[in-house]
Order: structure tokens, then C-alpha cells, then sequence
């Protein structure tokens, strides 16, 4: 065991943790962090996607060690004061169906328009291509993400 | 038209806010604190075997595990249509993956660990890895007993064989059609299997109290139908057993019925006390809840020179898996709807039901009817060839209009096929091929249409209550699931249309099937139909209490009221307003201070009385076993790399009569995502099982779903509107059947860009670069 500092959704939190654990099992088991899901364990669906200093990655395949001292942040910092635009339209252009997947692919999306606020279809469509969603189609997806970049949906 | 408020608008779904904030909680999201156990399973490694010795002795000494349980400790028997399955194998093994029995351990590692240590003795049997071998007369038998197997009645096991069931459908003389025919095409199509791949895996936890009572927190299709099969199979009463379905993160058919939830469900009666989670991995969601069966379908088809289908004689061998407890109920329904939406006299189905030693088979969005139809549809677009016609016009020509007769003589319903077929022709410019501008690549076009009918009992129900709040706002109590597709928004849009009350002030939750009343199973896409019409006589009864009220207290006529923005109007008197939160909980005072009145509760149920499978076991001639069908078209442009075979899809259009959509956003939600779905089944999707018996790409890198970069370049999705005559505003279901048109469009554009024929799924492009090699050589 081993504690660690680390910034979560803007708050210092310390937590104790195995070496081996990894970060997705500490927000969901010992932090009370619920919208990354587990799907899959291995990086291949997205639904654990967390922002790591902004950057949008794989919570199962990063070990709660390595967050140390850095800014996690999950859906659940997003919407703490109110939704960003971007939740807003994908409520608007029903961009989920089940919901497991929408965390991930909303913390992906926000890390690409922090980036680049004018995307391309191509830059949104790679942005989100290791985020799995089984029920949408991804359309409805794009849509919402176009109609923030001022480029307006299809 | 009539014009309506809520009904037939985009009305934002009410899940969005708790989906998009993260509010959302899903099984796995809740927590049960100190008392909970971690259950693992013991899965076998061998297709079939007798199981000689368990020997879990080291795996007991591993730190933290508490208990280890194995087919010794239960011979519960269970399955939903016909029980052949024991939650932990009795004696013998029948697919690699099978749970032999499950370490329970006070931490995840704990019981994974346990596991690896436990040593199985097997002695291996011969094993049957596919539907044809397994009906040779020398194959292995994998249920000696399966004649003795309790069942529904419509199930047809033959004793001694490996047919679990055999669906005969037959009408007129198909020997006379034949003859009548100036052309007779046979061949055969093959599909393989497919894995469901919810992002959310299976998991369910399970308590048994110190007062004796089960609850279960599962992420499932099917609450009350799990309550029953954990009551049956347990000797519990139902009124002690609890079945709580939080949000489900994908279904597609696999959360439907019961399977690995009974593993918890019995091991908790073991534990007293504790809450028994068992959560699945990736590789156990592919290895053992349900995969989509596996078919090889043989169809004889005979047709005149004017292009009328004269007889069609189509045997279906279904790859169903080591148990068939529901997987048996798809070969059913395919049997009687194999002549697909044509009208056609004369016809001949055979859907078999072949047990084999791979995992069971169970419902797969679309019921059989995608399998079914890749082998059809693929064979109407040759015939249309042969007679030199045009293929969509073939498909106009014998296409199945209301009133006509179904293969099983019962009537068919008010449908929009032709506008259907002609909307989706057009709306890709049928006939009018583009040419791409790539010079090594070629666009072909490829049409299907499309049918299927909801596979249920002929008693399955719906029911609701609807409770109103002091502010007249609403809960309204069902037992369907949200499984994504938009139900709860759409049983709000029918309760409020008739109220009078917007949809964002009325509250559906998911269910507990303590509180909410009885559903069967959010399966079939028969709960738009079902449980709206239950929802609509809840609606129904609330408002006729609050008119008798009004009536005993103002004396106006029944008839003259009616509600209108949220509050009680009447014909008679313009200037009598009463706003519904004035008395629906509180009543309403008269004069002399008393009350009358109270709570408003409103209840409803519907079942449809008009269905039986009382038939003919021999022609299926007599019953009236399918309630209704949904129609529908879909054609689409391909481009395709002549080199490597690459397919692109660059325009789909996909038309389906949803009665009246309720919410055309969400109707477009399915085409646009189950089009997608049923295209990876084509294009992406193959698994791979090596000569043991072994899933051998058992994940999502190598089992391939689609990403955001495998969408189709543009979607046109279209609603048909022909009402649905006993629907909720005429709406019937559509969220199966966006899946069924794409592998045979598929098969058909490729025909027509390249000239070559595939016959079995899936078409990777891989298959289409061999294929056109091997045609290269030929030449």
C-alpha cells in the first residue's frame, strides 16, 4: 500500500493504493468516481476514459501510481456546475442510447475541442475512433460535436 | 391527421440528464459494502467431456477465498422455454466456457486466483462443432433426455437425435408450384455466429437475507422473467424474490431471458447474509451468455417468366449451441416467417434446431430473421437476375400486402412495404449507379427488404400504474427496460399526450419488480406496442377517475370534459379551468368543507387476446402465433477497391413502417445505429473457433465492432407510417429489425459491382479480394 495525492475534479484527494492497482478500480472502488465504466480491461473500448492533465486516457491501463500528483478529471468534474456545451448537444442530437459509453466519448471530445475548437469530420471521427459505442451508429455523435464547431450539423 | 402535442415530436429523452451527467448508475456503480462476496467460475476447457474429479483443495488455501461451490452443491435445473440447463454441470460438459461451479472470495484477485488453481479431471467425449454433423445418424447425442425436457408446448423435440425442435410450416402444393415455374434456382447460404458485444458486460449481484427473502440487482432485459426463473428454480414464492434492473449499458437480446444471473442468485442462497457479485469479463460475455445462431439455410425457388414466385422450399439447419433454452424460440419463429414478405402460394419451411458443443444460442437483435434473410434476400436478387428483371421490381411485384396470407395462413396487417421499397429505391437513386472516380475502385447497389414479427408466448403482457403527485406531476411505474432505444421517453410521450402533461413532468424509472407490475421481457421490439398500450389504459383509467370526480362534485356531463394544459376543461363551460394539481392527491372541498376525491392512481394492462399457438404441428396451419409484423426496404451504393476488396458504403437508405412514430428522432436513432450493427455482421465481424471447440478471438481487438471511422459516408433514414390498428397512436416496433436488411444489400451490391456471388457471411474484404482472385484464375 501506498498513498498518493492527486488532483480530482479540482479537489486534492489522498488515497491508499496497491502498486499493481489501476487507476480505473481506485475512482470507481475507493474514490466514489462512477461514470468510468469498465468494458472491456484491456484498451480497447474507451469506456474508462478519464483526463489526465487534460489528455484523455485509458484509466484501466494506467496504475493509480502513476496519477500521482497529477489533475484527474471525469464526467462528473464536467458537470459539476452546470453541463458544458458539448453535453448539452449531445442531449440535443441524441448522440447515446444505452449511456455506457457517453462519459468516454464526452471526455475525448472535450479534450479534442480544447485543442482544436474547429475540428474536421475526419480530426472528430479519429478523436473518438478508440471509443467503442455499440447502439448509436456514431452519427448522431458527429452531429452534436459539428454543431459546436461552427461548421453546423450535417 | 390528428394533431398532437407530445405524440409524433422529438421530444427529449428523459434518461438524457442522469446519461450525459454521470448520473446514470448501472449494477456495477452500486455499492454493497463489507458483506460483499466475489464469485468466479470454474469454466470448462474441453467441448465435451464427462467430469471425472474436482479437486479444489489448493484452491481453498488461497488467502481470501470463502467458499467453493460445484454441481455437488446444486442440480437446480433452469431455461425459459424449455429446461435444459443446470446452473453447474451435473456430470458432463457440452462447450468450452461451461461453468463447472464458482470460487467465492472476499476480494476480485482472491477468487481469480482460486480458480487457476483448481484442478478438473475430464474424460473427453466425441464433440459436435457444427449443426450438419451433428444430424448424422452416428453423431454423439448431447441430451439423451431432451424429449423428457420440460417445455413449451409448441416445441418439437425428436428423441435420439440432436433436434431439440423442427418448425414444419406448409401451404398449398409446392410440387404444383414447381411445375408452374419457367425458372427453379436452388443453393445454399451460410451464416455464421455473432457475439451481442454490449459495452456492458454481464453482472448481476445477489442477496439472501436472514429473513429468507432473495434480491437481485442484475443488469438484464427481463426482470419479471428472472424473478420467475430464480422463484421456479429455486422453490422460492415470487413474492420473495426481488429482481432490481438499474440502467443497462447495451442488450441487443443477449440481457434477455436468464443466464449467467442464476449463478449468484443460487450461490447466495448458500450465503446467508452476503451479496454475491459476479461480474463478467470480456472473454466470458463472448464465451457464455448467448451467441447469435448459427444457420445454413437451402432454398429451391420457383418463379414465372412474368416474375410471380410460384413455390419456395426453404430448410433451415440452425447451429443453436449446447443448450437451446431460448435459442430454440428463434428456430421457431424463423419457421414461420421464411417465406419472408412475399406473398407466395405454395411453400415448404423446415427450421431445425440442431444442438452442437459450442456455446448456447439465444436472441440476437433481429431473432433469426437476419440469418434468414441473407440466404433469402440474396436468392430473390438471382432469380430477379435469371428472368432478366429488374430486382426491386421483383421484390414489388410479390411483396405481401395487407389481408393476403401469411406461409401459416393467418391474415397479414396494415403495412407500408411498397412505400417502403419504392421511398428507399429512390432515395438512392435506384438503377442510376454512380461510377467512382477512382479508377481500381467500382460501386455496385444492393436492395433488400425486410419483415419480422415479435416471437412471443401468446399470454406475454404488459401492465403499468401511474401515480400522481401533489404538483400533478407523474411517476409512471413499468417494467420494461431502457436498454437505449427510448422507451421510457416514449411511454412519457403516450401518458402525456392523453393527460395533457408535458413529458419532462412525468418520471420513469427502471424497475424493481417489487414496485413496478409485471412485464414479460423487453424483447421482440414489441414494447412500443404492449407496454404502451398498457400504459395508454393506466392513462385511460386515471383520466376517467379524475372525470367521474369532477362530475360528482361539478355535476357537468362525462362527456363534455376533457384535459387540457394540465388541467380540466369542460365543452359546456369555457370558463370551468381546474388545474389537475388542485386535487389529484388532495381532493377537492365542496361547500359544506368536506372532501372528495383523493389520490389519482391509474392502472392499466394489455395482453393480446387475439394470439395462439394452437396449430397444426405438421403445416403450423391454424394458430395465430405472431401479433403483427413490421415492414420495410433498404438499398444502399458500395464502393469497393478492386484490389483488396476494401467496401465502403456511401449512401444507405433504410425505409420502415413504424405505424406512427412516436418520437421519429429515436426511430431514426435505430435505423442509424442497428443499420450499423447489422452492416459489422457483413463487413467486420468473424469469429473464429479452432477444431476443439475454442473461441479463439474472444475480445474486442480481435473480434472487430465498428468505430467511428467504419460509419457509412452518408445515412438517409425513412419513416412509413401505415398505423398499426390495436398499436398506441397505430405505433408498432421497429428496433430489431434496422439490423436486417444490411448483409444480403451487401451480397447484392457486391454482385452487382463485381459479378461474383458470396454466399456466406461475413464478407470481409478479405473474402471479396479471394473471391475475385480465384474468379481471375477461373477465367
Amino acid at each position: 500500500m501506498k498513498e498518493i495525492s492527486l488532483i480530482l475534479n479540482n479537489e486534492p484527494r489522498n488515497v491508499q493504493v496497491e502498486t499493481n492497482e489501476i487507476l480505473l478500480d481506485v475512482l470507481r472502488n475507493k474514490l466514489g468516481i462512477k461514470s468510468p465504466k469498465c468494458g472491456c480491461e484491456r484498451g480497447d473500448c474507451g469506456t474508462c476514459t478519464v483526463l489526465l492533465d487534460g489528455k484523455a486516457v485509458r484509466s484501466c491501463l494506467i496504475l493509480a501510481v502513476e496519477a500521482e500528483n497529477h489533475n484527474i478529471t471525469t464526467l462528473e468534474g464536467i458537470s459539476k456546475e452546470k453541463l458544458s456545451a458539448l453535453q448539452e448537444a449531445f442531449i440535443e442530437f441524441n448522440s447515446f442510447q444505452c449511456g455506457y459509453c457517453a462519459p468516454g466519448i464526452i471526455l475525448a471530445v472535450t479534450e479534442l475541442l480544447e485543442k482544436n475548437p474547429h475540428p474536421s469530420l475526419e480530426e472528430i471521427k479519429e478523436s473518438i475512433a478508440g471509443n467503442l459505442c455499440r447502439c448509436t451508429g456514431y452519427t448522431p455523435i458527429f452531429d452534436a460535436i459539428m454543431s459546436l464547431t461552427g461548421k453546423g450539423a450535417k | 391527421m390528428k394533431d398532437y402535442k407530445y405524440i409524433g415530436k422529438d421530444v427529449t429523452r428523459i434518461d438524457a440528464l442522469d446519461k450525459i451527467s454521470g448520473a446514470a448508475t448501472f449494477v456495477d456503480d452500486i455499492d454493497f459494502g463489507a458483506n460483499l462476496l466475489y464469485a468466479e467460475l470454474i469454466e470448462s476447457t474441453e467441448a465435451s467431456a464427462l467430469i471425472k474429479n474436482i479437486d479444489v483443495s489448493e484452491a481453498l488455501k488461497v488467502k481470501g477465498v470463502y467458499k467453493i461451490f460445484t454441481g455437488k452443491d446444486f442440480h437446480n435445473r433452469f431455461g425459459l422455454y424449455m429446461k435444459d440447463r443446470y446452473v453447474f454441470d451435473q456430470e458432463r460438459v457440452r462447450f468450452v466456457g461451461e461453468q463447472i461451479g464458482a470460487v467465492v472470495a472476499f476480494t476480485p484477485e482472491a477468487a481469480k486466483s482460486a480458480v487457476s488453481l483448481v484442478k478438473v479431471e475430464y474424460e473427453p467425449l466425441p464433440a459436435v462443432l457444427n449443426q450438419m454433423d451433428a444430424l448424422k445418424s452416428d453423431a454423439p447425442l448431447l441430451h439423451p433426455e431432451v424429449e423428457n425436457y420440460p417445455r413449451v408446448p409448441w416445441f418439437y423435440p425428436k428423441g435420439g437425435t440432436n433436434i431439440a425442435h423442427w418448425r414444419k410450416t406448409r401451404k398449398g402444393d409446392l410440387e404444383k408450384g414447381f411445375a408452374n415455374a419457367d425458372v427453379i434456382l436452388e443453393e445454399t447460404y451460410s451464416v455464421p455466429r455473432y457475439a451481442h458485444c454490449a459495452l456492458e458486460t454481464h453482472i448481476a449481484v445477489a442477496k439472501f437475507d436472514h429473513s429468507g427473502r432473495l434480491t437481485v440487482w442484475s443488469s438484464s432485459q427481463s426482470p419479471h422473467t428472472q424473478r420467475n426463473l430464480f422463484a421456479e428454480a429455486l422453490g422460492l414464492s415470487h413474492k420473495d424474490v426481488r429482481v432490481i434492473t438499474p440502467y443497462v449499458g447495451g442488450g441487443f437480446g443477449g440481457k434477455a431471458g436468464v443466464t449467467m444471473e442464476i449463478i449468484p442468485a443460487v450461490l447466495a442462497t448458500q450465503l446467508k447474509g452476503y451479496a454475491v457479485k459476479l461480474r463478467y469479463s470480456r472473454e466470458q460475455e463472448f464465451t457464455n451468455t448467448y451467441q447469435r445462431l448459427g444457420l445454413i439455410a437451402k432454398i429451391k425457388m420457383g418463379a414465372t417468366k412474368e416474375g410471380i414466385i410460384t413455390a419456395l422450399e426453404h430448410q433451415l439447419y440452425w447451429d443453436a449451441g449446447a443448450y437451446v433454452e431460448y435459442g430454440a424460440n428463434v428456430v421457431n419463429a424463423v419457421g414461420l416467417s421464411a417465406s419472408g414478405p412475399y406473398r407466395i402460394d405454395n411453400v415448404s419451411i423446415d427450421s431445425i434446431c440442431v444442438y452442437t458443443n459450442l456455446p448456447p444460442g439465444g436472441p440476437y437483435r433481429g431473432f433469426g430473421y437476419s440469418e434468414m434473410l441473407f440466404g433469402l434476400e440474396s436468392h430473390i436478387s438471382r432469380m430477379a437476375h435469371q428472368l432478366n428483371m429488374d430486382e426491386v421490381e421483383f421484390r414489388r411485384i410479390n411483396a405481401i400486402k395487407p389481408g393476403d396470407k401469411t406461409a401459416y395462413g393467418a391474415k397479414m396487417n396494415p403495412s407500408g412495404l411498397q412505400e417502403c421499397i419504392d421511398k428507399a429505391a429512390k432515395a438512392i437513386d435506384w438503377g442510376k449507379k454512380p461510377i467512382s472516380e477512382d479508377p481500381t475502385k467500382v460501386i455496385g447497389q444492393g436492395f433488400a427488404i425486410f419483415w419480422k414479427a415479435p416471437a412471443m408466448p401468446p399470454n406475454a403482457s404488459s401492465s403499468a400504474f401511474l401515480k400522481f403527485n401533489e404538483d400533478a406531476t407523474i411517476n409512471l411505474l413499468i417494467s420494461g427496460m431502457d436498454i437505449g432505444q427510448g422507451y421510457q421517453t416514449v411511454m412519457a410521450q403516450i401518458a402525456a399526450e392523453i393527460l395533457s402533461v408535458p413529458p419532462a413532468k412525468i418520471r420513469v424509472e427502471t424497475p424493481d419488480t417489487d414496485r413496478n407490475p409485471y412485464e414479460w421481457q423487453t424483447v421482440a421490439s414489441h414494447i412500443t406496442w404492449s407496454c404502451g398500450n398498457a400504459v395508454k389504459n393506466a392513462v385511460l383509467d386515471a383520466r376517467e377517475q379524475i372525470f367521474t370526480l369532477i362530475h360528482r362534485v361539478y355535476h357537468f356531463p362525462l362527456d363534455a370534459l376533457y384535459l387540457e394544459d394540465e388541467a380540466v376543461k369542460c365543452k359546456t363551460d369555457p370558463a370551468f379551468i381546474l388545474p389537475l394539481k388542485n386535487f389529484v392527491v388532495e381532493g377537492i372541498m365542496t361547500e359544506d368543507g368536506t372532501f372528495k376525491g383523493g389520490p389519482i392512481n391509474g392502472r392499466g394492462m394489455f395482453m393480446p387476446e387475439f394470439a395462439s399457438t394452437k396449430d397444426n404441428p405438421e403445416t403450423s396451419q391454424g394458430g395465430h402465433p405472431n401479433v403483427h409484423y413490421t415492414v420495410g426496404a433498404a438499398g444502399l451504393n458500395l464502393e469497393i477497391d478492386q484490389e483488396t476488396g476494401k467496401m465502403k458504403v456511401l449512401k444507405v437508405a433504410l425505409a420502415i413502417d413504424a405505424g406512427k412514430a412516436i418520437n421519429p428522432d429515436l426511430v431514426k436513432g435505430q435505423i442509424t445505429g442497428g443499420l450499423l450493427q447489422g452492416l459489422a455482421t457483413v463487413l467486420y465481424e468473424d469469429m473464429r473457433f479452432n477444431e476443439k471447440g475454442k473461441l479463439l478471438n474472444p475480445n474486442l481487438t480481435d473480434y472487430k465492432i465498428p468505430t467511428a471511422k467504419d460509419v457509412p459516408e452518408e445515412i438517409i433514414p425513412i419513416i412509413v407510417e401505415v398505423p398499426q390498428p390495436d398499436g398506441p397512436f397505430g405505433a408498432r416496433g421497429i428496433g430489431e429489425h434496422t439490423m436486417l436488411p444490411a448483409a444480403p444489400m451487401i451480397a447484392n451490391a457486391i454482385e452487382d459491382a463485381l459479378g461474383i456471388r458470396i454466399k456466406s457471411l461475413p464478407i470481409t474484404a478479405e473474402k471479396v479480394a479471394l473471391t475475385c482472385l480465384r474468379e481471375k484464375a477461373k477465367q
